[in-house]
């Protein structure tokens, strides 16, 4: 996937200026920033829930700039929400069918189900299959968005914040997780604010600070680079810690 | 998922009703008819209300541009069946077009705006004097043959009305478990995690519409042909859009099942408290929907799982 030139603005609010960068197919791709800085924004935009103001987004060769989302789903892409969105009344099990079955064209809805209990498995809540989404605990919740955008089959996936809210422990089995994605060939984009999360898994790590892209490379040159590490602690730390090292 | 049971028991109790004719003298046979005519519109506005969460009061347009569409054609001398179909097919394809713009609305801000698509029908019935008449009304010829005076009449319609209906719920019972009723149930719950699974919305929201107008129009126009004269103020009254509304809420929102049963039990409610209380009969029925949707959300149809809760039948 290739993004040019892309912005977004809110009335007088600029929240991307020219973001442009690509995904390599199979890589696990870490977007961070500050609070605020557009990640959110940015995987809205590509995903079709708002438009660009300007820019292009090209996947696979294809120009899916100004897609609606439910396009988005057909081409192959698929994104988790920062706040978890099931379908309360659905059981976990029909949560996950759903996905299955609206993203592709042909498939029944007794196939999605079959396909949607092995993505209930994968993620370890077929316990839970017959249980409606709302009493799920957030833990829960979120490795049923996950299943639920695995279900999709998608080739590019966004994760935004799959991590936040949760104990040390469940950070460690979702970590597990999406090793495990990345390795069957899924590309990965992953909003993570956890810096432990982000330094081990991703291959590489673009920055965004206020809607502009400021970094892009591996994550050793980023932990070190000193815009990324003003942006996040401040002139003075950077200054500091430039002159310590 | 909602109990099937329940909705295959309703079905077949519906089809019972088909006896009707066989048993019953004229005035029951009327009674009969305006219930399941109501039990279409109920059914239908499920459809959207229901099963999309849209909370629709076009039904009222549904049901006057149905009995003008079809009343029309009945005077020009087509059929009772080219009537409807006529009928059927302008409420389909005027909602799906109407749907792809109001159905961008949500809440309270689609509720008023389906509000308007029946007064400026209405409007638009009233000047077009020429072919409705206008504010004069629309005198309808006899749709059946003369023989057999009034009891054959009121088999007639009565079986058409019970006909409809056995459609209505055959194709409302098959799209509520086949991908567009899974959608729908994803629409209504989550709408932008709806969009983002792949589900083009838009789409089957409208679908959703035109289904819930389809029926309804055919039901206006046995209505056209069945009382013989419509008016605009008759046709077009808000009662048609609020009264589906009630009785889907009676019955239990979401489920076809509920639709039916409250129909025809709003329908039979008001109808004894009219016999027998006349002066205050809409203060007891407005009474009785009260206490009914405090102490049963969730309608008629749950009685069986709050008994089953409460642990009777257990034993």
């Amino acid at each position: 996937m290739r993004l040019d030139a892309v912005s977004r603005r809110f009335g007088g609010l600029a929240a991307l200026q020219d973001v442009s960068f690509v995904v390599e197919p199979g890589e696990v791709l870490g977007l961070i920033g500050p609070n605020g800085a557009g990640k959110t924004t940015l995987v809205n935009v590509i995903t079709g829930v708002h438009r660009a103001s300007a820019g292009r987004v090209m996947f696979e060769g294809r120009d899916i700039t100004g897609f609606r989302p439910y396009q988005m789903a057909r081409v192959g892409l698929a994104r988790t929400f920062q706040v978890v969105q099931p379908f309360p009344e659905l059981t976990a099990l029909d949560n996950v069918a759903a996905a299955a079955l609206f993203s592709h064209c042909s498939t029944s809805i007794a196939e999605a189900r079959r396909a949607a209990l092995k993505q209930l498995d994968f993620v370890g809540l077929s316990s839970a299959a017959e249980k409606p989404a709302a009493i799920l605990t957030l833990a829960m919740r979120k490795r049923l968005e996950l299943a639920k955008a695995l279900a999709m089959q998608p080739r590019l996936l966004f994760l935004d914040e799959v991590n936040a809210g949760l104990n040390s422990a469940e950070v460690e089995q979702a970590m597990g997780l999406i090793r495990q994605i990345a390795q069957a060939g899924v590309t990965i984009v992953l909003i993570e604010h956890l810096m432990k999360v982000v330094m081990s898994i991703c291959t590489r790590i673009v920055v965004l600070q206020s809607g502009a892209l400021i970094a892009n490379g591996p994550p050793a040159q980023i932990a070190s680079d000193a815009r990324v590490v003003e942006a996040y602690l401040g002139k003075r730390y950077a200054k500091a810690a430039a002159a310590v090292s | 998922m909602k109990s099937r049971a329940g909705a295959w028991l309703v079905f077949v109790a519906v089809l019972l009703l088909g006896v009707l004719p066989f048993a019953a003298e004229p005035y029951t046979l009327r009674l009969g008819t305006t219930a399941c005519m109501y039990a279409v519109l109920a059914v239908s506005w499920n459809v959207i209300g229901g099963f999309a969460g849209y909370p629709s009061f076009a039904t009222a347009g549904f049901f006057g541009l149905g009995a003008y569409a079809g009343g029309v054609t009945l005077t020009k001398g087509g059929g009772l069946l080219v009537a409807m179909a006529l009928a059927g097919g302008l409420a389909f394809a005027g909602a799906m077009l109407l749907g792809a713009v109001l159905l961008r609305l949500r809440g309270h801000y689609f509720a008023i705006a389906s509000l308007a698509v029946a007064e400026v029908l209405r409007e638009l019935t009233n000047s077009a004097t020429n072919l409705t008449g206008g504010g004069m009304g629309l005198n309808i010829p006899l749709a059946t043959s003369t023989v057999g005076g009034v009891g054959a009449e009121a088999s007639f319609f009565f079986l058409a009305m019970w006909g409809l209906l056995v459609v209505t719920l055959m194709v409302v019972m098959a799209a509520e478990r086949s991908r567009l009723g899974f959608g729908l149930a994803c629409i209504r719950q989550n709408e932008a995690a709806a969009d983002m699974i792949g589900i083009h919305a838009t789409l089957y929201k409208s679908i959703a519409f035109a289904l819930s107008g389809i029926f309804v129009a055919m039901a206006g126009t046995l209505y056209a042909g069945w009382v013989h004269y419509i008016e605009p103020t008759d046709v077009y009254d808000v009662l048609f859009a609020v009264k589906p509304i009630v009785m889907v809420l009676l019955g239990g929102l979401g489920s076809t099942a509920g639709a039916v049963v409250g129909a025809f039990a709003f329908f039979g409610v008001s109808e004894a408290l009219w016999r027998n209380y006349l002066q205050i009969h809409s203060g007891l029925l407005g009474l009785l929907i009260v206490m009914l949707l405090l102490f049963l959300p969730r309608g008629l149809i749950s009685i069986g799982q709050r008994l089953r809760a409460a642990g009777f039948g257990r034993a």
